[in-house]
């Protein structure tokens, strides 16, 4: 066997240069997914490119703009962050939700983001906040939506020597909040057979001016589902609208068949899941209305 | 194959040893250093009988390279008792009955102290949520749970 190289840069343009150079080499984060797949054999790096000495990639920035979750930043710290959780709990549940507390104590969005798994927890709740990937590569910064990151189960949009820096997220408006639910056989540390996120904005009067939903583990990669938005907005949220966006999630989705659930199941849970988290996102925007 | 050098603490004390790039933290603790109290399940980080505490944060050794230590503080199982003092999660475990077969002991009170450590008086919820990332195939969980709620209640009453 060569020689596998361990490498730690210090600034995002040393990472740059390490990745650039050497197309077999692969970025470390919390080495959840890649470790795994290192040691089943399916990834053979030829160097490790550990970037959890980048400070930047380590960091959680709230300002008057939104969140700059640094990408390499572990689950566990996120769950302490209560400025984070509150202002995006949906958010925040998907990172909780992520494997075991010791997963949790490696385990990044960045991680969960590049190794484009259909059923990663944190993609859904990423893109109905709007969150955008900030992508560092030798021709410079770009930024790409987290809805357009994943091209193909275990494949994304970045090219060699390119790394994800950073998951920017514009700060909630007014009377805006989400929420994340998944479902699983079990009641932790499992893969999701399907997943729903819905953010919503209401205005002063109750009624629903904005909404984004997106739906994880039933097609190649989480889909937005726009035609689920429309049933919501412009209601107050009752029932017969959360209807229509559960029907438009089920109608959206392109589930596979396997061990884990039929197409038939997955397509209804996709709707199920939708109209529960538009739901409580719901009640968590209202909420905010009764206390400014 | 030239390894590397690695400097860090574990168990309050310096320590030093030579890996390879892609070896992990727990192969350096058991077959480096000779620490073998953390032990390996799954080597895949399903299992919880790997954790370490990796700067104070509870983590699978399974999935930590060993390089990655330099630098670094790690907390093992065998820095849990104070000379032959046991510590009082290692203490309930024996009272309680909380361990049959033992290989999933040393992951549990490593994360059982990681809970404690953060939440001081967590409610059998937390503490069973806490430890859902470490199976146990022998006891059935329920007098690891009570070993852990009991030393919580003890580790107050002597704080106090
Ligand atoms: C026991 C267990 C349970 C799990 N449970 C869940 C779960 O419930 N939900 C879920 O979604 N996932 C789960 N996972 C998968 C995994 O923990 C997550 O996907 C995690 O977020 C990966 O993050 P990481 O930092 O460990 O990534 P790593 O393993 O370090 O990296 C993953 C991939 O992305 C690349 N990469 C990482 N960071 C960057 C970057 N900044 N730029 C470019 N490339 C990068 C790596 O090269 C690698 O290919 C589980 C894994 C295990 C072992
Ligand atoms: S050996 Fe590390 S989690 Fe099982
Ligand atoms: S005591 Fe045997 S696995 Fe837990």
């Amino acid at each position: 066997m060569v020689a596998i190289r361990y490498e730690t840069p210090r600034s995002v343009s040393e990472a740059v240069r390490l990745m650039a150079a050497d197309p077999g080499a692969r970025v470390l984060a919390g080495g959840t997914d890649l470790l795994v797949q290192f040691r089943t054999g399916v990834r053979q790096p030829s160097a490790f490119v550990d970037i959890k000495r980048i400070p930047e990639l380590m960091s959680i920035a709230i300002d008057a703009h939104g969140l700059r979750l640094g990408a390499a930043t572990p689950a566990a710290v996120i769950g302490e962050h209560a400025e984070l959780r509150r202002l995006w709990p949906g958010l925040a549940e998907s990172v909780r939700l992520i494997g075991s507390t010791q997963i949790q104590g490696r385990g990044s969005v960045g991680g969960n983001l590049c190794n484009a798994s259909p059923a990663a927890d944190t993609t859904c709740a990423l893109i109905v906040n709007r969150a955008e990937c900030v992508i560092a590569g030798p021709n410079g910064e770009r930024t790409v939506p987290v809805e357009a990151f994943s091209i193909a189960p275990g494949r994304t949009v970045l090219q060699p020597g390119e790394l994800l820096v950073a998951i920017r997220v514009p700060r909630p408006a007014a009377r805006t909040s989400d929420a994340y639910l998944r479902l699983i056989p079990r009641t932790e540390m499992d893969i999701a057979v399907a997943g729903a996120a819905a953010s919503v904005t209401l205005d002063a009067a109750g009624l629903c001016t904005t909404a984004r939903v997106a739906i994880g583990a039933v097609a190649p990669t989480a889909l937005r589902v726009p035609a689920a938005e429309q049933a919501l907005v412009g209601s107050r949220l009752d029932e017969a609208s959360l209807k229509r966006a559960a029907d438009a999630a089920s109608a959206a989705a392109r589930p596979i068949d396997d061990k884990r659930g039929t197409t038939a199941y997955r397509r209804t849970v996709a709707g199920v899941l939708t109209r529960r988290a538009a739901a409580i996102a719901a009640a968590r925007a209202r909420e905010q209305g009764s206390h400014p | 194959m030239s390894k590397l050098h690695i400097e860090t603490t574990i168990n309050r004390e310096p320590a030093e040893f030579l890996c390879e790039p892609h070896e992990t933290v727990l192969s350096a603790l058991r077959n480096g250093l000779g620490l073998t109290g953390t032990k390996e399940g799954c080597a895949t980080g399903d299992c919880g009988a790997c954790s370490i505490l990796l700067d104070g944060r509870l983590v699978p050794a399974c999935l930590v390279l060993a390089p990655e230590a330099q630098g670094r503080t790690i907390t093992t199982i065998e820095g849990l008792s104070r000379g032959d003092a046991l510590h009082p999660l290692q203490q309930k475990f024996l009272e309680h009955a909380a361990l049959q077969c033992g290989i999933c002991t040393p992951g549990f009170i490593v994360a059982a102290k990681a809970l404690l450590d953060a939440t001081p008086e967590p409610s059998e919820e937390e503490t069973r949520y806490w430890l859902a990332g470490n199976l146990c195939r022998c006891t059935g969980y329920d007098k690891i749970v009570r070993a852990v709620l009991d030393a919580a209640s003890e580790m107050k009453g002597s704080a106090a």
